[in-house]
């Protein structure tokens, strides 16, 4: 069977399953809605919070940008999973304690104050809207290359399935859709990441093959001889960083804060049904992540030296166009790789020298590719455009729950409408989600961005505004409304105008470490925005009188687990 | 809430914190001091054919990370019951 065949018989498979579980597990409360009726197993929750957290940019981008960038890949790595000690250490079990439906109702409770709640739900509607679009834009990349229509009717099939799971199953469809996206997504990453740490190194762990010798007789180590190409190429070592360490140590803490800020996750842990499944479902979802998470680094290197192999030649001196393996022209023709033959050769070459290079690759393709540079037969091939899609779809989902619960419960329900009856909470629950379905939408057919960067300003602008004062709120409760506010404020205020300023205002040439502030790049000033969040809403609050009795009542209620299931029905 | 109760809830919420301490420090280790700042002179060394840094940063640190949050859970569980503050 041909790759088209195989795709859309396994990417069809796993959309009729989904839509499957979408129709079982329709709900009919808000409770079901917003929270699954909190009633998820932790393994299972684990699982869903895994889906749910791994998007497009973890499956499609990750490996890719790690393969371009080597060490500094860790960025990534270490910021992606590093915030889920956070998320269990500091978060999930209190906010599981709290038990209500969202993170603006954590807020706004606290904080005892409307302007607050309403503060938290721009900063959520904000966060989820920046992160959706990079979703939608990874649907459009797998379905434009794998079924070959274009990226429009991509991103709009993918709105009509959003649209079936998300509407009419709520938390509860999503929940149970997303263990089925992560069987798929993990067994999709997976597949292909055997094969190649087998045919490269012998081994069938990837986490093992990349350290491993390789298997063509020169008895050298995989990373040994990557780092010797790679100089020789103009590149850094692999193994060695190129970007300063405070800016790494700044992106890696921003992405880990914003990990643990980013609502759509912190929402997963209300639906399970005590705050010790709270604590232990977050390492369960760690669990599940850390399997993509340690392999990625893996397929990362062998994509590398596959990719240099195939253009450069085993003497490193070109292949023939004429000669080129078949996914060199297939990705051609979606404009994600370009060759251009400056020397008039015939012949492609890959280098850092911008006179030498004439190669244009996509750090994007290096994930759906890898299958095709690896020769492996047809049906992983279409395998991994299932499980790009899978992760995709599980995060988007994901994330119009996030923006259609703030919407309906958060500003409807609990500010311009409080008389409504559940039957009709739930009715605009739907519609709110449809709306943003079809945002999202728009947001894919016209993106603002590379799919991992966009998320890296999600993750800036998550760290600069929750996290601390959920964190403050727990730990602190001296800390009151005004500071609660003026803190997020500013904390989102200056991580969005410094973004605004270096991506979109100055031009490219100007987005350089001489310009930036300590040198901290627009991905890692997340961190210094969440400094400025914290110390003004501390400088704040002590200038202000103190939060009432009920609210530091709260405070220490929400400290100790007991109690936990009858804190839901309020 | 009777005295004794909200002696044992102060008690429990100071061991809360003992316990994050620790773990904290061990996130900070792991993901931020070996990987990052002493990455370059740990390359030095060798682990399994990995430089020792470059293998904290891309593999080691994750897996640190599992293991403390599934500590943190069963040594939270014990505090629970130990200052009979446990669900149910």
């Amino acid at each position: 069977m041909s790759v088209q065949t195989w795709t859309y018989l396994i990417v069809g498979l796993s959309f009729a399953l989904y839509i499957g579980i979408a129709i079982w597990s329709r709900v009919g409360s808000t409770k079901e809605f917003y929270v699954a009726g909190g009633g998820v197993h932790p393994v299972v929750n684990g699982m869903a919070t895994a889906a749910d957290w791994m998007s497009a940019a973890s499956f499609i981008s990750m490996a890719g940008l790690i393969s371009f960038m080597g060490y500094d890949g860790a960025v990534y790595l270490l910021g992606w999973t590093g915030g889920y000690v956070l998320l269990a250490l500091l978060l999930a079990p209190y906010l599981r304690k709290f038990g209500k439906f969202t993170v603006p109702d954590f807020v706004g409770d606290r904080y005892y104050s409307r302007t607050a709640r309403i503060v938290a739900v721009f900063c959520a509607i904000f966060v989820s809207f920046t992160y959706v679009a990079g979703q939608m834009r990874g649907v459009g990349i797998v379905f434009s290359r794998f079924l070959e229509v274009d990226i429009t009717t991509g991103v709009i099939i993918g709105m009509a399935i959003v649209f079936m799971y998300a509407v009419l199953g709520g938390m509860k469809g999503i929940t149970y859709t997303q263990v089925a996206q992560y069987c798929v997504l993990i067994f999709a990453y997976m597949v292909p990441a055997i094969f190649i740490s087998f045919m490269m190194t012998g081994h069938v762990i990837p986490q093992l093959g990349f350290g491993a010798e390789l298997n063509d007789g020169s008895g050298q180590y995989l990373l040994q001889k990557l780092d010797g190409l790679s100089t020789e190429l103009g590149f850094a070592a692999y193994t060695d960083g190129s970007k300063g360490m405070m800016d790494v140590f700044c992106i890696t803490l921003a992405l880990m804060v914003g990990t643990a800020g980013l609502p759509h996750v912190i929402v997963r842990f209300f639906t399970v049904p005590k705050v010790r499944d709270a604590r232990s479902s977050a390492g369960w979802a760690l669990l599940f992540i850390a399997i993509l998470y340690t392999t990625a680094p893996a397929v990362a290197a062998f994509a590398r030296v596959n990719m240099i192999e195939t253009v450069n030649g085993k003497d490193n001196t070109g292949t023939l166009y004429s000669e080129a393996p078949e996914w060199v022209s297939n990705w051609e023709k979606t404009g994600l790789i370009k060759w251009e033959d400056k020397n008039n050769d015939g012949r492609m070459f890959y280098h850092k020298d911008p006179a030498l290079n004439e190669m244009n690759i996509d750090r994007d393709i290096m994930v759906l590719a890898n299958p095709e540079i690896a020769n492996l037969p047809a049906w992983v091939i279409a395998l991994v455009a299932a499980g790009g899609l899978a992760a995709a779809l599980s995060t988007a989902a994901g994330l119009l729950l996030v923006i259609s619960s703030s919407i309906s419960h958060d500003v409807l329900k609990n500010v311009f409408m409080p008389n409504i009856s559940e039957k009709q909470e739930l009715l605009y629950a739907r519609v709110a989600a449809a709306f943003a379905v079809v945002v999202a939408g728009l947001l894919g057919i016209y993106p603002p961005g590379f799919v991992a960067q966009v998320v890296a300003f999600a993750f800036g602008l998550a760290a600069a505004s929750f996290f601390p004062i959920i964190v403050l709120g727990v730990f602190y409760k001296r800390l009151n409304k005004w500071g609660a506010i003026w803190g997020m404020v500013t904390g989102i205020g200056f991580t969005a105008a410094y973004i605004i300023y270096f991506k979109f205002i100055v031009d490219a040439a100007q987005n350089v470490p001489a310009n930036w502030f300590l040198g901290i790049s627009p991905e890692g000033i997340g961190v210094v925005g969440m400094i400025i969040n914290t110390v003004v809403a501390l400088v704040v609050s002590h200038s202000t009188k103190e939060p009432p009795q009920h609210v530091q009542d709260l405070v220490e209620s929400i400290r100790i687990p007991r109690g936990s299931g009858t804190a839901t029905h309020h | 809430m009777s005295s004794s109760s909200n002696g044992s809830a102060k008690a429990y919420w100071a061991a809360n914190k003992r316990v994050l301490a620790l773990c904290l420090s061990l996130w900070a280790i792991f993901g931020f001091v070996l990987s990052i700042f002493f990455a370059e002179p740990l390359n030095q060394f060798e682990f399994f054919g990995f430089k020792l840094g470059f293998w904290f940063a891309q593999q080691g640190a994750i897996y640190v990370f599992v293991v403390l949050i599934f500590y943190y859970a069963k040594r939270m569980n014990y505090l629970d019951r130990h200052h009979d503050v446990h669900e149910d």
